[in-house]
């Protein structure tokens, strides 16, 4: 569609600049600044350079959390979107059964995180919980309060049970989008399951499997308030992910500078990864 | 082959299911019985615990709390969205492009980063402990991707709908109450209905803006583990009450989902 070139469109963009820049960009600030200074309490602060960004870089607690970070949202997109994807080709496209369908896949994305923890922290735990009791009935030695293989299932397990469903919705929405006459055009043509999938469906969700990658990758980055309550980043630190540690360092620790420093590098992380991804996946349109 | 896709979604839906099912059965049993015995379903049906939770305004303010400040945002959100998305899917304006990404960088922000700064700037304004301030804080995330959604929705409307109200002799706050909300009232359905679901379930920013008077429920939850041991019944109870008012919401605009997410760009 073409757009007129109107500046005076600014204004109409004001209340939310003005709210978004509120709650944004003076917190940022805020955090820029302990960044770059030392502190010994009192509000009396020295200038520190760049040493705190030098120290989180090359610690390796902050490898460690990093590391854990990767490998928890690989292995997250990894089962999610195709699971997501699967779910959607498998639903009914009218009926009753839609509804209901939507309603209940829906749940999940609607209830308060630290409930989501406290939920699967009784679901799983061995003696009392359901998952945690049928599993170590079945004879294997499941707890995830000790053991940190279990602990890692578990919070994937949760972040699945927890966010597929809007992989879900999204691929749903972009399948229902495409018109009934595509598909006749493939069945005159012989295609087979695999070739629809391939060449109609697939292209047709690129845009909306493009926000489901982008959102569930910002915020399983983001995560902190599911596992913590779970397993609260352990045992040890097995399950202590960005936002945990960040929070340890900034709050359990009070180390202001080096929590400072730290968010940034997180926040630039997720930042520089979701507009590579976002210029990568839109580049072959206007915006 | 054919036939057995319904399998696929069954199963998902008892796998989402079950941990629903275990909070509820706890709901139900006494912190003794839980401790106590494993069973499948209450063995000594007790609604103790929701009775609690009605009587003790400790308890149930929690949910009025946290009703009073997603409506709030909801409200707020979509209302501030509504221009802001109409200038970036009708005009173009130096610097759209990058504000429309600076925006969307919001929604990347973890809020682990934001709590202590954002603790200190809504102390210093004098807004701590109350509803407003955490209506305000989840604008941080809700306003963007209202904006996102309802570009969306606004992009797919045609532009000579705009061009022949002006012709008709309409002016532009006329066109745009009368004329152009309704034409994207699913839109904002899908909207409103991710800013009440974002801000619903977010708990750090929540609990870090709140100590006594604005308190949402998911904080309230959390003293269980500190009072007397661990009132697991309680605690059941209080998780799946908090279930309800997504269910009713998720109701309401189901027929939308679906929709919704396609005939915009989301």
């Amino acid at each position: 569609m073409s757009k007129t070139v109107n500046q005076k469109a600014w204004f109409f963009v004001l209340p939310v600049l003005a709210l978004v820049a509120f709650n944004a960009i003076i917190p940022l600030m805020t955090v820029v600044n302990y960044s770059l200074q030392e502190t010994f309490g009192d509000n009396v602060f020295f200038w520190a350079g760049t040493q705190w960004f030098q120290d989180v870089l090359g610690s390796e607690r902050f490898h460690a959390a990093l590391g854990r970070q990767l490998l928890f949202t690989f292995t997250i997109l990894i089962i999610e979107i195709p699971l997501g994807v699967a779910i959607a080709l498998a639903m009914p496209r009218t009926g009753p059964w839609v509804s209901v369908c939507l309603v209940l896949m829906a749940l999940p994305l609607l209830i308060p995180w630290n409930v989501v923890g406290a939920m699967w922290n009784i679901f799983a735990l061995p003696d009392i919980g359901l998952l945690g009791h049928t599993l170590n009935a079945l004879g294997w030695d499941y707890n995830f309060t000790r053991n940190p293989g279990d602990a890692w299932m578990t919070v994937i397990l949760m972040d699945v049970w927890h966010w597929t469903s809007l992989v879900v919705l999204l691929a749903y929405a972009g399948l229902v989008s495409i018109p009934d006459a595509y598909y006749q055009a493939a069945k005159i043509d012989g295609a087979r399951p695999w070739a629809i999938f391939r060449y109609i469906q697939l292209p047709k969700m690129k845009r909306v499997l493009t926000i489901a990658i982008l959102l569930r990758f910002m915020d399983s980055f983001n995560i902190y308030t599911e596992p913590f309550v779970l397993t609260g980043g352990g045992p040890g630190n097995s399950t202590t992910l960005l936002s945990i540690d960040l929070v340890k360092v900034a709050l359990g620790q009070f180390d202001l500078g080096p929590a400072a420093a730290m968010s940034l590098i997180y926040f630039l992380i997720i930042l520089l990864s979701s507009w590579i991804f976002y210029a990568v996946m839109t580049r072959n349109e206007e915006w | 082959m054919k036939r057995a896709t319904w399998l696929v979604p069954t199963l998902y839906i008892i796998f989402l299911m079950l941990p629903i099912y275990w909070l509820l059965n706890m709901s139900f049993k006494t912190t003794n019985e839980i401790l106590g015995t494993f069973s499948l379903w209450p063995q000594r049906f007790t609604l103790e615990n929701y009775i609690t939770i009605f009587t003790d305004p400790t308890w149930y303010m929690g949910y009025v709390n946290s009703l009073i400040y997603v409506t709030i945002n909801t409200l707020l959100s979509v209302s501030v969205a509504l221009p802001a998305a109409y200038a970036f899917s009708r005009y173009r304006f130096i610097g759209d492009k990058h504000l429309f990404f600076w925006l969307l960088t919001n929604r990347m922000a973890p809020a682990a980063v934001f709590a202590l700064p954002i603790f200190q700037l809504y102390s210093a304004v004098g807004l701590f402990d109350t509803h407003l301030a955490v209506a305000l804080a989840h604008t941080l995330f809700n306003i963007p991707l209202a904006v996102w959604i309802l570009e969306g929705f606004m992009s797919g409307v045609p532009k000579e709908l705009d061009d022949t109200a002006y012709v008709d002799g309409y002016s532009f706050g006329h066109f745009f109450v009368r004329i152009f909300i309704p034409t994207i009232a699913a839109g904002i359905g899908v909207a409103a209905f991710f800013c009440f679901m974002f801000s619903w379930v977010e708990l750090l920013l929540a609990k870090t803006l709140t100590a006594v008077e604005a308190k949402p429920i998911a904080a309230t939850m959390t003293r269980t583990a500190s009072t007397s041991g661990y009132e697991l019944g309680l605690l059941a109870a209080a998780g799946s009450l908090t279930l309800v008012p997504g269910a009713v919401v998720v109701y309401f605009v189901r027929n939308y989902i679906a929709k919704g997410f396609a005939l915009g760009r989301v």
